[in-house]
């Protein structure tokens, strides 16, 4: 069977469902989920097609899965769009069609469905809660389905679209039609509670920090079509473009064509990606709901910047040759300090959900740097076993927060009946109480033993994450990376990468140590129950995913396993740029540096968490004291932000530019304008109108009724009178011609 | 042979006489017997003019003969208003019938 048409199709259902989702089937919950689900279903049975396909072809890299039309005619060239797998983009959709089902499936569970509608809740809020009656009349509070259940699935199909359009795609502009796409549900979805100002303010502000990469993006993107005449991938690539480009002086002095292009491109993936110093959008948008977080900032949109740099891979490293290696040391720059920044902050952070979110800033600055160094298959490979893990962690935190709403104390009085220590019918909220934040770790603890399959999934989430040794995908992934960096020589974002290492397994140890080992710090964690099995099945799925992932990549001169399975990954991978890289000299000291800081940490982290007893203070600040202070308020960079762009950006709008400019001056000029023209019309009216043009049109009125005044005396109605000056007339007028005539000659 | 000037005369006489009892006249019927006076007159001038004129064409009679179809007409559309006016306003007095007055 060809594959070509098949990738065209592959982005089509999900747009499909998205339409018919928002324009028919808004009021159908069961209708609208299984249509999202269903035709997401379709997606990734054909992703899974061209996947296995292009694993089974010889040679990929050199005759991909293609196909273009002409789209676009440009003067006297044609802008051609079209799709493409190679070993880059096979991968890419094999982990994005997964974690996508797997997201979507959840969503389900997430939201209540088969859940009453809730009496107080209100489109824009997340469900506050249901009552209901069971046989023997005793009433319970019971979660509440969500009150835009509907219209989430809509959103996260349209999403989908997005992503797998970014995927298939063959040039930078389809690819940068999908990342848009993405951010435009990436907004809606983070501002999905409507109704709460922190998710409103946090979707703007993701939407808008994003828009500042995307702007430079699109600018790489122009400066790339006018310099060469295409986007797409495959010539745009080529040792002769490429050549040119780095022939070509650009704007700036000291840099060429393709550095400056480079260099934009990559702005669009800090943007995206979350970088410093355009990370603070993504901690902000843990607002949304938890699957958004999972999906779109976690596992697929955020990875479309490192997408983005390994794709244009052969575009950043163009002058190399020539020794200007200035994008590379900036990338590998950004990407190292990225991850060791946002691996303190997640120290210090409480909220289940904010950890994750810097650790994912954190694991993408690992990828970032890793292609800053040259190591874009080690990328890749991160990229992919991220994306599981995360994913993974996120719906994890998702069933933990869920769980802990379902328990709240004995102390509220709705909830006195319910037998303590026992849960209720599956569902039943215990809780009344509002108050106590359900997604505070030291909130938690001692939830192993309430959540099962909650604690075992998160456990491989967290371990894949802080890098355990040989048995979790995150360790060979992030291995690989130190390999290349010291292999390669590059021993400062070694000792960077390392040392943040050691922070990511600190962390991740604390947060499972404070969530689910040790006892109950709270009546809600008490009473918290595991969620239902299309939330837990999607976690199974993805933890299969975080340990097995692992095994493509493991390298052929690893001491003991090397050579067990073949290094799939890296040869396929590696070949998208035609030679593959040599493959890293196996060296003992990255390998026992990564062993290393991942036990450290995560020793440490449950040595230091384990016995935290309620309301007690983080035992880290202490130690740290103002650092931690520092940390917890992430650098004060949401402030250094508001007082240096925000509030003089708002001062220039409302001040300068709306009172100022709009009000002073513009509408001072235009009121001027027509102050004059009022006085130039009544001058006219008084001077010209009023006397000159109503006096004609007067004059002949009034003279012509005077005149008929004056007549009307002559109208006697008198037949004889008439007659008779008749007569006179004919008389004078015959007497005249009688006198003329004869008059003539 | 009676010269043409006296024809002319006769019907000069007969058209003042029937001008004079046009505008003089109060009573309508009178009125239209001076019309028909002074159109008799122009008959005459017609017949005369003809006779000493062009007597070998039949214009003159032709005109003759038209004018007294019209005359004719004429009579009876003006009686049938004389009567409407005197069963409208019970007068046959032309100065009464003043309906148009300005």
């Amino acid at each position: 069977m060809p594959l070509e048409p098949l990738l065209w199709l592959i982005p089509l259902p999900p747009l499909v469902a998205f339409f018919v989702i928002l324009l028919f089937t808004r009021s159908h919950r069961r209708l609208s989920h299984t249509l999202a689900i269903g035709l997401l279903a379709v997606s990734w049975l054909l992703a899974m097609i061209v996947f296995a396909g292009a694993v089974r072809t010889e040679g990929l890299a050199k005759h991909p899965i293609q196909s273009s039309i002409p789209w676009l005619p440009t003067g006297s060239t044609v802008f051609a769009i079209g799709t493409l797998i190679d070993p880059l983009g096979a991968v890419t959709l094999f982990f994005v069609a997964w974690t996508l089902l797997a997201i979507f499936v959840y969503s389900v569970g997430y939201h209540n469905f088969g859940q009453p509608r809730g009496e107080h809740d209100t489109p824009g809020l997340p469900p506050h809660g249901a009552h209901s009656k069971d046989g023997s009349g005793q009433e319970h509070s019971v979660p509440s389905v969500e009150p835009l259940y509907s219209r989430f699935f809509a959103f996260i199909s349209l999403f989908a679209f997005g992503m797998l359009l970014l995927v298939v795609s063959d040039n930078l502009l389809t690819l940068f039609v999908g990342w848009e796409i993405m951010g435009l549900c990436s907004y809606l979805l983070i501002g999905f509670w409507y109704g709460k100002d922190s998710a409103k303010r946090a979707a703007v502000k993701a939407f808008l920090t994003t828009r500042v990469g995307d702007v430079f993006m699109l600018l790489g993107l122009s400066t790339l079509y006018a310099q060469t005449g295409t986007l797409s991938y495959r010539t745009l690539f080529s040792h002769e473009v490429l050549a040119r480009l780095v022939e070509a002086p650009s704007y700036i002095p000291g840099l060429s064509m393709a550095a400056l292009a480079g260099l934009l491109l990559f702005m669009g993936t800090v943007g995206k990606s979350a970088q410093w110093p355009l990370h603070v959008w993504l901690p902000d948008a843990m607002e949304g709901p938890t699957p958004v977080s999972a999906l779109i900032h976690a596992a697929t949109m955020v990875s479309a910047g490192v997408y983005l740099i390994v794709r244009s891979f052969p575009l950043l490293t163009a002058g190399l040759e020539h020794g200007s290696s200035f994008t590379l040391s900036v990338i590998a720059f950004i990407g190292a300090f990225s991850a060791l920044f946002a691996a303190t902050i997640a120290l210090a952070q409480n909220d289940i959900k904010r950890v994750l979110a810097y650790s994912t800033i954190s694991q993408l600055g690992y990828m970032v740097a890793a292609v800053g160094i040259g190591a874009y298959v080690a990328a890749a490979f991160h990229l992919l076993t991220h994306a599981f893990f995360k994913a993974l962690l996120f719906l994890g935190s998702g069933s933990v927060i869920h769980g802990m709403e379902h328990g709240v104390a004995a102390t509220s009085p709705g909830a006195a009946h319910a037998v303590p220590g026992q849960g209720g019918p599956a569902g039943v909220l215990h809780t009344g109480n509002h108050h106590v934040d359900a997604q505070d770790m030291f909130n938690m603890g001692g939830l192993r033993r309430r959540m099962p399959i909650t604690f075992a999934t998160f456990l491989i989430g967290g371990l894949a994450l802080s890098g355990f040794p040989l048995i979790t995908a995150g360790f060979w992934s992030k291995d690989e990376i130190l390999a290349d960096a010291f292999g390669h020589g590059h021993l400062v974002v070694f000792m960077t990468l390392s040392l943040s290492a050691l922070l990511t397994a600190f962390y991740t140890a604390r947060q499972i140590t404070l969530t689910f080992l040790g006892e109950a710090r709270t009546e809600e964690a008490r009473h918290a129950h595991e969620s239902v099995w299309t939330m837990t099945a999607p976690l199974v799925l993805l933890s299969v995913f975080a340990i097995a992932a692992g095994w493509v990549g493991i390298p052929e001169h690893f001491p003991g396993l090397g050579g067990i399975v073949p290094n799939w990954f890296h040869e396929f991978v590696g070949s998208t740029l035609g030679e593959a890289p040599e493959a890293v000299a196996f060296s003992a000291v990255p390998l026992l540096t990564s062993i290393g800081v991942a036990l450290t940490g995560l020793g440490l982290g449950w040595l230091v968490y384990r016995r935290v007893p309620a309301g007690a203070p983080d035992p880290v600040a202490r130690a740290l004291g103002p650092v931690h202070t520092l940390l917890k308020n992430k650098y004060y960079f949401d402030e250094l932000y508001d007082l240096t762009l925000v509030r003089p950006l708002r001062w220039f709008g409302e001040t300068f530019v709306y009172q100022w400019v709009d009000r002073g001056l513009i509408d001072g000029i235009l009121h001027g304008i027509g102050r004059l023209a009022g006085a130039l019309g009544s001058f006219f009216r008084r001077a010209i109108d009023l006397p000159v043009i109503n006096g004609f049109g007067d004059l002949v009125g009034e003279s012509t009724k005077r005149a008929g005044r004056s007549l009307r005396v002559l109208q006697t109605g008198r037949v004889q009178q008439y007659l008779l000056i008749g007569l006179i007339n004919v008389v004078v007028v015959g007497a005249l011609l009688f006198y003329l005539s004869a008059l003539r000659p | 042979m009676v010269p043409l000037s006296w024809y002319l005369i006769v019907a000069a006489a007969l058209f003042c006489l029937g001008l004079y009892g046009v505008l003089a006249r109060r009573n309508s019927v009178a009125i239209l017997m001076g019309i028909e006076l002074m159109l008799n007159a122009v008959n005459l001038n017609l017949v005369a003019f003809w006779r000493y004129l062009e007597p070998a064409r039949m214009s003159g009679q032709v005109f003759a003969v038209m004018v007294f179809a019209v005359a004719a007409a004429e009579a009876a559309v003006g009686l049938a208003l004389i009567i409407s006016l005197y069963r409208l306003r019970r007068t046959v007095v032309a100065d009464e019938a003043d309906l148009l007055r300005g």
